[in-house]
C-alpha cells in the first residue's frame, strides 16, 4: 500500500465573527489509521474535518500534515495558492452531498482531476479512473452521468474520484448522512475496503457501528470542544464524560424500536 | 392596404433586415461577451475593481439606451472618439446589453453549489481550471433561459438605432414610409420581420436548453 499520512492538529481556533466553532483543538491522527469524529450537530466535527485540507481557514494554532504546515506560511501569512493545491493532492475528501460535477459521467468525474492536477494523458486518466470506479464495484456504470446513479453509487464515485489521486490521508464529511437506509451498506463496505487498507482515514460520522467496528480511535466533540479522544470501546461503550453518556443515550432511544 | 410599394421597396426592407440580424447577432455576442468579464471581475477581482464595475453597471442600467446612443455618437467626436454610424450601433448595443448579462451570468454562477467548487479545490485544481471546466459549462446552463430571453428584448432594441441613422430595418421603414405614405403596411412588414426572428431565436434557445441539461436532470 501507499504512504499514508499523519496529522497533527494543536490549539486550534477557528471562528465565525463572534461564534468560536473550534476550541484549542489537539488531535493527533496517526499514519495508517481510521479516525471517527461523533458528537451532535453544530459541534464542530465537520469544521474541524475541513481545516485538514484548509477548506476552513482555522485562525489559530496548527494543522500539520506529516509535519508540514497547512495553510500558513507563518501565524499571519496565508499559504500561496500554488502550495495550498500541491499539499491537497495528497489528501482526498469525500464529501455529504456527493458533489460529484453533474455534466460529467463517472468516468470523466474521475478522470477529471488526474488530467488538470496530475498532468495524466487523457488515456492514462481514463484507465485509472476505470480502475478507480471497479474498485467501488461501479465498472459497469463508467458511462452515467450522475443524474442516473443512485446516490450510494453516486457516493462511491465520489470515493473513486479522492482515491484514484492516489492520497495519503482522506476526510470523509458524514458520507452517508444524504443516503437512503437502503444505500449506507455500500458506502460504508468501501471505505472499511480503503480503511483495510492501511489508508489513514478520518471519518466524521452519525454511524456508531462503523465507528465501532472500524475505527482506531473515537473522538467525541461538543460546542466547538474536542472533549475525549480514546479507544472505540472506552467512547462508545464505557464512556466516562457525562456528556458522551448523554449524546450515546439520545441516539440509543432515537435508534432503537 | 396597398401591397403594390412592397416590390419596389423590398430590397431595401430586407437589406435592413439583415443589417438588423447583423446588429443584433453581434452586439449580443459582444455584449454577452463584455458581460461574462464583467461577472468573472465580480467575483475574482479585488474589491476596488468590483466597484468601479458595480458602477459601470448602474449607470448604464439606469440610463435610456437612446441617451446613450445620444453621448456615443454624437457626443464621443468631443473627446476624439469618431465612429460610423454602424460601429457606433454595435458598440453602443454591446454596452448597453453588458451590465444585464453580466447579471445573468453572475446569478447563474450562484446556482452553481458551493459544494462543487469545494470538490474541485479539494483535489487541488486551480482556480482557472475551476472556471473553465465547472463554474463556466454549469453556470452557462442556469444562465442559458435568462440569457436567451434577454438576446430576445434585445432584438427589439436595435430599432434605437435607426435614430443614429443605422440603416436598420426600422430606418428601411421610416423611408418608406416617409416617401409613399403607406405607413401602416411598412409597420406591419417590420411586425413580421421581428416576429419571426423572435419566433426563431426563442425555438433556437429551447432546443439547445433541451440538448444540454440532457443529463442535468435528476432520475426520477
Amino acid at each position: 500500500m501507499l504512504a499514508a499520512s499523519s496529522v497533527e492538529m494543536r490549539k486550534v481556533n477557528k471562528y465565525y465573527g463572534k461564534f468560536q466553532a473550534l476550541k484549542d483543538i489537539d488531535l493527533s491522527i496517526p499514519p495508517g489509521k481510521v479516525t471517527c469524529l461523533i458528537g451532535p450537530s453544530g459541534s464542530g466535527k465537520s469544521t474541524l474535518l475541513r481545516c485538514i485540507n484548509f477548506l476552513e481557514a482555522y485562525d489559530s494554532g496548527e494543522v500539520r500534515i506529516d509535519g508540514q504546515l497547512i495553510g500558513y506560511d507563518a501565524p499571519d501569512k496565508k499559504m500561496s495558492g500554488r502550495r495550498l493545491r500541491e499539499m491537497r493532492r495528497s489528501i482526498g475528501m469525500v464529501f455529504q452531498q456527493f458533489n460529484l460535477w453533474p455534466h460529467m459521467t463517472a468516468k470523466e468525474n474521475v478522470a477529471e482531476g488526474l488530467i488538470r492536477v496530475r498532468r495524466m494523458s487523457k488515456a492514462d486518466a481514463d484507465r485509472r479512473a476505470s480502475e478507480a470506479l471497479a474498485k467501488v464495484g461501479l465498472a459497469d456504470k463508467i458511462a452515467s452521468h450522475p443524474s442516473r446513479l443512485s446516490g450510494g453509487q453516486q457516493q462511491r464515485v465520489a470515493i473513486a474520484r479522492a482515491i484514484a489521486m492516489e492520497p495519503r490521508l482522506m476526510l470523509f464529511d458524514e458520507p452517508t448522512s444524504a443516503l437512503d437506509p437502503e444505500l449506507v451498506g455500500e458506502v460504508l463496505s468501501v471505505m472499511r475496503t480503503l480503511a483495510g487498507e492501511g489508508m489513514t482515514m478520518v471519518v466524521v460520522t452519525h454511524e456508531m457501528g462503523f465507528a465501532a467496528h472500524v475505527a482506531d480511535q473515537v473522538g467525541f466533540m461538543e460546542k466547538g470542544e474536542l472533549v475525549s479522544v480514546d479507544s472505540p470501546d472506552r467512547i462508545l461503550h464505557r464512556p466516562e464524560d457525562a456528556r458522551i453518556q448523554s449524546f450515546l443515550r439520545t441516539y440509543r432511544e432515537r435508534n432503537s424500536f | 392596404m396597398e401591397w403594390s410599394v412592397l416590390q419596389q421597396y423590398g430590397p431595401s426592407l430586407l437589406k435592413g433586415f439583415g443589417n438588423t440580424i447583423l446588429c443584433w447577432a453581434l452586439g449580443t455576442l459582444f455584449g454577452m461577451a463584455l458581460g461574462l468579464v464583467i461577472a468573472l471581475i465580480q467575483r475574482y477581482a479585488p474589491r476596488w475593481l468590483t466597484w468601479i464595475v458595480q458602477a459601470y453597471i448602474e449607470v448604464i442600467r439606469g440610463t435610456p439606451f437612446l441617451v446613450q446612443l445620444f453621448v456615443l455618437y454624437y457626443g464621443g467626436p468631443l473627446v476624439g472618439l469618431r465612429l460610423d454610424a454602424l460601429p457606433a450601433g454595435l458598440l453602443g448595443l454591446t454596452i448597453y446589453g453588458s451590465p444585464y448579462f453580466a447579471e445573468i451570468f453572475r446569478s447563474g454562477f450562484r446556482a452553481v453549489s458551493d459544494g462543487q467548487i469545494e470538490a474541485a479545490r479539494a483535489i487541488g485544481m486551480s482556480e482557472s481550471h475551476i472556471v473553465r471546466r465547472i463554474l463556466l459549462p454549469l453556470g452557462l446552463v442556469s444562465a442559458l433561459p435568462a440569457l436567451v430571453n434577454f438576446s430576445i428584448i434585445l432584438t427589439k432594441e436595435t430599432v434605437i438605432l435607426s435614430i443614429i441613422t443605422v440603416p436598420e430595418l426600422l430606418y428601411q421603414v421610416q423611408r418608406m414610409s416617409a416617401e409613399t405614405f403607406r405607413y401602416v403596411e411598412a409597420n406591419l412588414v417590420l411586425a413580421l420581420f421581428f416576429w419571426g426572428l423572435v419566433e426563431t431565436i426563442s425555438r433556437v434557445g429551447l432546443r439547445l436548453e433541451a440538448r444540454i441539461t440532457k443529463h442535468l436532470i435528476e432520475r426520477t
